[in-house]
């Protein structure tokens, strides 16, 4: 590393025009859900309890003061606050925040992102659907007739990886990886004779990222939606044949902007698959996080039937600006903060 | 280590979706064959380490099967297969200090210094005066090797070259 370069960390990666675009960008947000009446909403970005989803990692901290010491977690995602809202009776609310996801750096990964999130109760995921793709349409991102492509996500593994997601079992997605050509690794093949801890799902998402992203590509905005219910995560499922999770993904050119769900307001069911989350950061050794009672709280009391959803506006940032890091859109992203 | 050969991290990409398990894209290269190849490891997923290090040596000679190479502090000799000295041979000075890739021990690959000074064995006599250098003509060095000098440049010269574009750098006063 030379001498100049570290000494030019003290600047922003993010040219002054980005910056003047990621001001109107936020401006617009506030002025779209204005207009439809939906509530700004702030709510803490350190808590007492996390998320304990076993592919999420939480930063840790701890406070220290008056009242003693205490573990917290940076969110996320604010999504536990706001239905804590929504259980309360806010109505429709949105918020724009810092997300903070640990391990998770690249061009399209920084540890702290900005996230806009937003809860419609009475709607279901496709009339949100509908919504994100009004907002697409107010930002400019899309003219006044195009309409955003909707694939199952059946459809979309059958259209780019001649597969079935539903009735494919592992030895069919171990062919369809094979043949795409990714090289996998199989380090612990030998440990039990056979292909090392490779689940349905994460065979699903090696041929989603390796070979149903780069085909994407090619498409300015699609939504995959349906997802399988093991894919569920705070996703109400419904018992179609086969049973699908009422989930779905905003893609943009072949990046992940948006996760919607059809939000799961079972207080039970969401207090199992916390449980079902502990087990599996358990086997895997990862640290464990306290689950959120006050949500369960919430739930218990009743939460509106309600769909949510999840967008990363610097990805957003990206598209808008034609950039393509994340780096060229933080102003001080992670080698710089 | 991968597949029983030594590789070195080339690139490495995260691929994530937002739900689910995180995959690094790794470009490797083989230490051996200098071959790179994609591989997708689960985030986490760990693999051994390679016993490789590098380490400075001073080139001694060669007895046409190995190149002898010694190291300054301890005076251990060890001997580099042709493969592992590849395109380096045609830089090897005797004396002139080398990093050595050593995979358990033994010479992987030889990195000459990115300068060196050799001295010129044959060329085509040049016309007395001219100092633009423009054009230019081949000169044979000590080593072997072929490089492209100024006009002006005469047998028994010797001459700065870079080894990593095979470009001749400056003449060398007081050799």
């Amino acid at each position: 590393m030379s001498v100049e370069q570290t000494d030019n960390r003290w600047r922003p990666s993010a040219d002054l025009a980005v910056m003047h675009c990621r001001a109107e960008l936020l401006n617009k947000i506030r002025c779209f859900f204005n207009d439809r009446q939906v509530l700004e909403v702030d709510t803490p970005v350190l808590s007492h309890a996390g998320n304990p989803d076993a592919y999420i990692e939480s930063f840790v901290s701890q406070y220290d003061g008056p009242g003693g010491s205490k573990k917290l977690y940076l969110q996320s995602s604010p999504e536990f606050a706001m239905k804590r809202l929504l259980s309360s009776g806010s109505g429709p609310i949105y918020q724009i925040c810092k997300a903070f996801r640990n391990e998770e750096l690249s061009r399209l990964h920084n540890p702290e992102f900005t996230m806009l999130e937003w809860y419609r109760p009475g709607f279901g995921h496709h009339e949100l659907m509908s919504e994100v793709e009004d907002l697409l349409k107010y930002l400019g991102l899309l003219s006044g007739d195009q309409r955003v492509l909707k694939m199952t996500y059946q459809a979309l593994f059958e259209r780019y990886a001649d597969v079935s997601s539903h009735s494919a079992d592992l030895s069919d997605l171990w062919v369809c990886i094979q043949e795409h050509n990714i090289n996998l690794s199989n380090q612990n093949a030998n440990d039990n004779g056979g292909r090392p801890d490779f689940d349905k799902d994460t065979l699903l998402n090696v041929i989603l990222t390796h070979v149903i992203e780069p085909e994407l590509s090619q498409i300015p905005f699609v939504f995959v939606y349906d997802f399988p219910p093991s894919q569920a995560s705070l996703a109400k499922i419904r018992s179609s044949t086969p049973p699908v999770a009422e989930r779905f993904e905003l893609y943009g050119k072949g990046m992940e902007l948006a996760n919607g769900f059809n939000e799961l307001t079972d207080n039970v069911e969401q207090h199992d698959r916390f449980v079902q989350d502990q087990m599996r950061r358990k086997q895997k050794q990862q640290q464990e996080i306290q689950i959120d009672q006050y949500l369960i709280d919430a739930l218990s009391e009743g939460m509106p039937d309600c769909a949510g959803v999840a967008m990363g506006l610097d990805r957003l940032l990206m598209l808008l600006s034609g950039k393509q890091t994340l780096k060229e859109v933080m102003a001080f992203p992670f080698d710089r903060a | 280590m991968l597949d029983n050969d030594p590789y070195v991290i080339v690139e490495n990409d995260i691929v994530k979706p937002g739900k689910g398990q995180a995959f690094n894209r790794v470009k490797v290269r083989n230490l051996k064959t200098g071959r790179t190849i994609d591989r997708t490891f689960k985030s986490g997923e760990s693999v051994e380490a390679a016993d490789v290090m590098e380490t400075s040596m001073q080139y001694l000679y060669t007895d046409g099967e190995f190149w002898y190479f010694m190291d300054p502090d301890t005076f251990e000799q060890i001997g580099a297969s042709e493969a592992a000295v590849g395109d380096s041979i045609k830089w090897l000075k005797e004396q002139d200090t080398c990093e050595v890739t050593l995979w358990n021990g033994v010479p992987l690959t030889i990195t000459v210094p990115n300068f060196v000074e050799l001295t010129v064995t044959e060329t085509d006599p040049g016309l007395k005066g001219d100092t633009s250098g423009g054009g230019g003509k081949p000169a044979t060095f000590e080593t072997g090797a072929v490089v492209r000098v100024p006009l002006f440049i005469q047998i028994g010269e010797v001459l700065k070259i870079d080894t990593r574009t095979a470009e001749y750098v400056s003449r060398v006063k007081d050799a």
